[in-house]
């Protein structure tokens, strides 16, 4: 989120779409409703079903899944057409004003997609998507994007790079400007193309449009809109557009960095936040830093690469926070390795993998179905359960050597061996040596947690661990050390990093994790001194923030984001002053935020360009010209000392420091501004553009697992999953009190579908993708309505996902439960990597 | 109090002629309530597992933390200094004390063998050394030091690590870190998906 | 300690004055539920089940997202799900927060025939006492709720206790505290009303809901559970919560003039007699006269 829970207090207006906030998220939804009760603030709920957010929205719109594209492009047209935009803070702190290349081409002028596809490799050349202007030398080429599949290897091409100077007209009249450019683009989605698209009517949309654009009705900035979503957003071959499209229209509207306002993404688990900021995930290294290649043949190459510089009008300034790169990479390294990490050998760069091939969740499962993975570790994670195609992990698993799972529960990974339909027989054959180790439950470990709004807090144990079981962190201490002690015995493949890496822990067999943190924040290894306050930090000292941070070798740090968190002054994560003086919902002390404990991103956004809060009652920070500094009740998220006049843009972290309605070169794989395509599974043609119906750089797979539906194959039924209020996941299956809600899985479906198929509420129904069938009992409600798409009665259905085959009543063998999964399809967003797991196409008949 | 509360009753029974009479009664009347279960348990703060809310929690836990106690979890409710809750729960963190106090839970390392049909005791140190050993046997067997091209990539494809969405920074950390000291790449975790 | 906080001010089946009665001033306590902000996610239900550790029961999947059809013994506090097409075609899904309503002049107190068995304490909790309760259920057919359900095994009748051991300590129910939007309150009968009424007042001026309105039914003297309704002119939309509920008359019968009567009844033998007409006499609600639900464990 770029602001967080209690801030939702604070806004006029509320989108939800995408999300279930309601039942997701129950007690952070009490800040919206606090919003309704206490400030008269209005919720309008998008969602392919009436959900319980729904219920408590003051308006609902049924949106077919995975078009919402198309519904935020009408709103964006709407707000434009109807002069409800923030026209200083568009000009001043976006790049509306910026020219783009002349050779740049939109959908609408090339069939559907954006200048310089390859339509045989299915990628593009993003070269045209670049701003005019003069000199060169930014690298913004920092995100690489793995497609599918292996990798071509050999040298990447050199990276366009975007101009120093950027030409820019603030006049926004310029026809080739960011500004006019969106405004064509956008203007294909009127309020009919919406109705079509995602089978809203047109007066439903339209009442959406002018409630959420009311915010700035004629341009006033006192009120703040929020727009609030999640996996409905992310879970698509486009996701990361959907999001970009929100954020497209929150700068329109001037809502980002202020109070009340933001692209709120509402994380779905306790840690995810804090395992993306650590780098779970394969194309990161802690702290988004981007993994190196093998093109980059040395630090300094891959540092030239990942480090950009300022891009904007020559007038400007920007801060280009990223231009401390090699400070965190350095750093990091010098955590990870110690002394082995020297100039010499630039800071054991090669001791990094490199990548340059996607490896993400469902390449994994196809290569470990091709035979390339042998092995997998799978902690606290239910990886077939999870999907997509829970069939294909299955088949995978079987052919893997080994498989170690740490759970605290019995689930359907660690007893894929024994998965429904698979007989005695077939067991005997499957080769795989299945580990199953008992970890620790969260009340038997500390440690901390990021919460969705990036707050880092610290929880304590509350108790040991039953039976034999142990914690998490001392069972991978445990292998790690002992595969180290087998290197030092007997010489393998590579030992040096395994052999090099920094394990200074009080107890290294189970390393304690406050240990863990105050590495994470980092440490100087050198006596310090800051240039302009004389401060001094003795080495061996606890660093106060990533500002410390240097590139010779003279701190270490785990995390750069989290720099901050561990200080000589203790734990900041364990802070437990409750207190708010400004009553904006920021709490300072309480635990701590990342970055340097700022709550809310962007906030210098939140002043006009003099540095005045655009809305005196709900003041963040501003520029004090008695001090000469940006001061406030937030932490300042800019350069403290930048006077309004220098003109430093808002959003820091891009080269340009203003935001982007335009994303220029390497920013995103499929497109500088977002365009509607059709879920990989849709059951008409895009209306936009019919010969280009799918993102054009979306990549399918081709084992036999790997089944694509159609229309024509008779799967004409939209089909969409989610969770219950009531249920966590395939965790709380385990649990009586949350199996008592919720006895038996269900499929949602639309009263007047059930009529058709003469169907009536608790009857059994079978639900069949190209992939699979799953079998529950109908939920006939009126909270799902037939739609009318492009001309065509379309159905929708929705599945929760929460039943597997281990878990109380699926232990009790009444019925044969199956995975949801099992229909879901392989196929992925192109910038981040998600599955589609929403808006697949079934048919459904009676069981 | 030195009388029963049925003896109080009694007592009301028979004052009830007296307050017939004067109009009240002065020993008042009590019920038997249930006691308060959570009046002698230790209390400790932590955060909920779940959602991404991260909901401040108190875990009462009975038994005094003495070297000859275990611990037990008689109930779990929200942390009301917390700024974002406040206090509450949703019906997943309401049940806490049942995810945590939950005969369902493994208690013993596990393996099943290739080819078999139950799953067999092992020791831990059976457990770890065997996963160690076939670690490196794996990762010595398909560690790619040179990609086609002869850039120096030092990655290990054949070994893939898959993360919880409970694991807390501190775990995440030194997994990574862990992982890249092997050189994995398949390296993942339920934020993906 | 918890005997000393909370006084009885009525108990069922006495004969003469409440000892005590009076000697000490003390707040009406009330549960404030607003179901306009309601999202149905069951904290309640289970902070309910967790706290006073009730058994578990087997549920089946009924068409709805509600969890049972009606509370339980050993399942106090119900949401109730009602799916409600508006005049406008625009569709409400109302949700209900069902328990107890701890009545001021409960039905249940009344028509029960043991000694000390129901008591209201002077806060206005009504509160049952199993070792007092002689499993006749007469409470069952007093109540215009429908909620005080027996349990076969244990012979005796149960519901919520609105949490008394926690009250008894200054804290508030474990459905209040556990409540994520905060559509649950807890406090003073005066201040839940003020709240209530401000809150119906927001709706009707902001929100649309022009019938907006609480629920605080006079027939049975007011509850120490109040509801805002987004339209209380009909309040059977949500789960059925009655109109103008009412103690059964036979009730006030047996309470009132004909109390001679079930004095002698309890001595002479007469119960089983008198028990037959009581739960199948007249009666306002069908259902009442079930028994204890099928579904229930121990």
């Amino acid at each position: 989120m770029t602001n967080g829970w209690v801030d939702m207090k604070n806004t006029d207006m509320m989108l939800i779409m995408g999300g279930n906030p309601a039942e997701n998220h129950p007690c952070g939804f009490k800040w919206p409703i606090e919003a309704k009760r206490t400030r008269g603030a209005k919720m309008i709920s998008v969602d392919p079903r009436f959900t319980r957010t729904s219920a408590v929205a003051d308006l609902f719109c049924q949106i077919r899944a995975g078009t919402d594209i198309a519904f935020l492009g009408g709103v964006i047209r709407y707000a434009l057409e109807n002069n409800c935009i923030a026209k200083d803070y568009l000009v001043n702190f976006t790049n509306a004003a910026f020219i783009v290349r002349s050779d740049f081409k939109l959908p609408a002028d090339t069939d559907g997609v954006f200048s310089g596809l390859n339509a045989a490799t299915q990628s593009y050349d993003r070269s045209t998507w670049n701003y005019a202007g003069a000199g060169g030398g930014a690298h913004p080429d920092s995100v690489a994007t793995y497609a599918p599949g292996q990798a071509a290897h050999g040298a990447n091409p050199p990276a366009p790079t975007l101009p120093e100077k950027v030409e820019y007209d603030l006049t926004l009249q310029n026809p080739n400007c960011v500004f006019q450019l969106l405004k064509k683009h956008y203007s294909r989605y009127t309020p009919e193309m919406v109705e079509r698209i995602t089978g809203i009517p047109k007066e439903q949309f339209l009442k959406a449009a002018e409630l959420y654009t009311s915010i700035r009705k004629d341009g006033d900035m006192k009120k703040a809109g929020t727009i609030i979503y999640a996996v409905g957003w992310t879970q698509h071959t486009f996701g990361t557009q959907i999001i970009r499209t929100a954020a497209i229209l929150q700068l329109l509207l001037g809502n980002v960095g202020r109070a009340g306002g933001g692209v709120n993404a509402l994380r779905g688990h306790s840690n995810i936040q804090g395992a993306t900021d650590m780098a779970g995930l394969f194309d990161n290294l802690p702290g988004y830093l981007k993994v190196p290649t093998p093109a980059d043949a040395s630090l300094e190459a891959w540092m030239k690469r990942i480090t950009p510089t300022a891009s904007k009008p020559a007038s400007w300034d920007s801060f280009n926070y990223y231009s401390n790169t090699p400070k965190f990479a350095v750093s990091y390294l010098k955590a990870l390795y110690g002394d082995a990490a020297t100039k010499q050998n630039s800071w054991a760069f090669d001791y990094l993998p490199k990548v340059d091939r996607n490896y993400s969740w469902v390449q994994m499962w196809d290569d470990m179905y091709n035979g390339t993975v042998k092995g997998m570790l799978a902690f606290g994670m239910n990886g077939v359960a999870i999907g997509p195609d829970s069939k294909k992990n299955i088949d995978a698993l079987k052919k893997a050597d080994f498989l170690v799972v740490g759970e605290i529960y019995p689930d359907e990974t660690s007893e894929f061996w024994k998965s429904p339909g698979i007989t005695k027989d077939e067991m005997k054959q499957i080769q795989t040596t299945v580990y199953r180790l008992p970890c620790a439950g969260f009340a038997e470990k500390d440690g901390s947690f990021t919460n969705s709004a990036r707050w880092v807090l610290w929880k304590n144990t509350a108790l040991p661990t039953p039976g034999d079981c142990r914690v998490d962190q001392a069972i991978v201490a445990q292998i790690f050390l002992k595969i180290r002690e087998l290197y030092k015995k007997d010489s393998g493949k590579f030992p040096d990093p395994i052999l090099n890496l920094t394990w200074n822990y009080s107890v290294p067999s189970s390393p304690p994790l406050a240990e863990v943190l105050k590495e994470i924040n980092g440490k100087a290894l050198a006596d310090l001194e800051d240039p302009a306050t004389k401060q001094q930090i003795k080495a061996g000292q606890q660093l106060p923030g990533f500002a410390w941070l240097k590139d010779d070798g003279t701190t270490s740090c785990g995390n750069w984001i989290y720099s901050g968190s561990f200080t000589e002054a203790g734990n900041q994560t364990a802070r437990r002053d409750p207190s708010d003086p400004s009553g904006l919902g920021l709490h300072l002390g309480w635990g701590w935020s990342w970055p340097a404990n700022r709550r809310v991103l962007y906030n210098r956004a939140s002043c006009d360009v003099d540095g005045k809060p655009w809305d005196p009652t709900r003041k963040q920070v501003w520029w004090n010209e008695g001090q000469q500094k940006w001061v406030g009740n937030d932490v300042p998220d800019f350069k403290v000392d930048s006077k309004p006049k220098d003109h430093m843009g808002p959003f820091i972290m891009n080269p340009e420091g203003v935001g982007r309605l335009f994303a220029p070169l390497a920013a995103f794989a499929d497109g500088p501004f977002s365009e509607f395509y059709e879920p990989i599974e849709s059951p008409i043609d895009n209306p936009l553009h019919p010969q280009q119906t799918h993102n054009p750089v979306v990549k399918r797979f081709k084992t036999p697992d790997d089944k694509y539906g159609t229309p024509k194959d008779g799967y004409t039924v939209v089909c969409t999953t989610y969770r219950l209020t009531e249920l966590y996941h395939y965790w709380t299956k385990n649990n009586p009190m949350n199996v008592q809600l919720v006895p038996e899985p269900f499929v949602e479906i639309a009263a007047e579908m059930a009529q058709e198929m003469g169907l009536t509420g608790g009857e059994k129904v079978k639900v069949t993708s190209i992939r699979g069938e799953y079998i529950a009992k109908a939920m006939v409600t009126k909270r799902i309505k037939p739609m009318m798409i492009d001309g065509k009665k379309v159905y929708q259905i929705g599945i929760p996902i929460h039943q597997g085959y281990r878990g109380i009543a699926e232990d009790e063998g009444k019925d044969a439960r199956t995975l949801v999964n099992l229909l879901t399809p392989t196929v992925f967003d192109p910038n981040a990597y998600t599955p589609e797991f929403k808006g697949f196409l079934v048919k459904l008949e009676k069981a | 109090m030195a009388s029963s509360r049925r003896d109080f009753l009694k007592i009301g029974a028979v004052g009830g002629t007296a307050a017939a009479v004067f109009g009240f009664d002065l020993k008042p009347a009590f019920a038997q309530l249930r006691e308060l279960k959570i009046e002698r348990a230790n209390e400790t703060r932590s955060t909920c597992p779940y959602c991404a809310v991260g909901c401040g929690t108190i875990i009462y836990t009975i038994g005094d933390r003495a070297k000859n106690v275990t611990a037990q979890v008689v109930h779990v409710e929200g942390d009301p200094d917390h700024p974002t809750n406040r206090g509450t729960l949703c019906p997943k963190g309401s049940s806490l004390q049942q995810e945590i106090m939950n005969d369902r839970r493994l208690l013993k390392p596990l393996v099943r063998r290739p080819g078999g049909t139950e799953w067999e005791d092992i020791s831990w140190d059976d457990a770890i050394s065997e996963i160690a050993r076939r670690v490196k046997k794996t990762r010595d067997e398909t560690f790619v030091e040179k990609d086609a091209a002869g850039h120096t990539v030092n990655r290990l494809e054949s070994i893939a690590w898959i993360g919880g969405c409970t694991d807390t920074n501190e775990f995440n950390y030194l997994v990574v870190k862990a992982m890249h000291a092997l050189g994995v790449v398949h390296l993942e975790n339920q934020a993906r998906v | 300690m918890s005997q000393e906080t909370l006084r009885i001010q009525k108990i069922s089946g006495h004969a003469g004055s409440v000892p005590g009665e009076d000697t000490q001033r003390q707040y009406t306590v009330c549960k404030l539920i607003d179901t306009t902000t309601c999202i149905g996610c069951k904290a309640c239900e289970v902070a309910c089940m967790e706290w006073n550790d009730l058994p578990f029961g087997e549920t089946v999947f009924d068409n709805s997202y509600q969890t049972m059809p009606e509370t339980r013994w050993n399942y106090w506090n119900l949401i109730l799900f009602n799916e409600h097409e508006r005049e406008d075609g625009s569709l409400m899904w109302l949700m209900r927060k069902n328990q107890c309503m701890h009545c001021a002049e409960p039905g249940c107190l009344a028509a029960c025939p043991s000694d000390g068995a129901i008591v209201q304490y002077t806060n206005g909790i009504v509160d049952f006492q199993q070792d007092k309760c002689i499993g006749c259920g007469y409470c069952i057919t007093g109540c215009p709720f429908n909620i005080p359900k027996f349990n076969k095994e244990t012979k005796r009748v149960y519901k919520c206790t609105l949490c008394t051991d926690r009250v008894s300590q200054g804290l508030e129910p474990a459905c209040i505290k556990s409540c994520p939007t905060g559509c649950l309150h807890f406090g003073s009968k005066d201040d839940m009303k003020y709240l209530a009424e401000q809150r119906a007042k927001q709706l009707r001026d902001h929100y649309n809901f022009p019938k907006a309105g609480v629920y605080d039914p006079p027939g049975v003297g007011g509850t120490g559970v109040i509801y805002v309704l987004h339209d209380a002119s009909q309040p059977e939309l949500y789960g059925g919560l009655p109109k103008d509920p009412r103690i059964p008359l036979s009730v006030k019968l047996w309470k009132g003039p004909l109390k001679w009567l079930g004095n002698i009844a309890m001595v002479g033998g007469l119960i089983g007699l008198f028990a037959h007409y009581l739960r199948y006499g007249p009666k306002e609600r069908e259902e009442e006269a079930k028994e204890p639900h099928e579904g229930a464990q121990p």
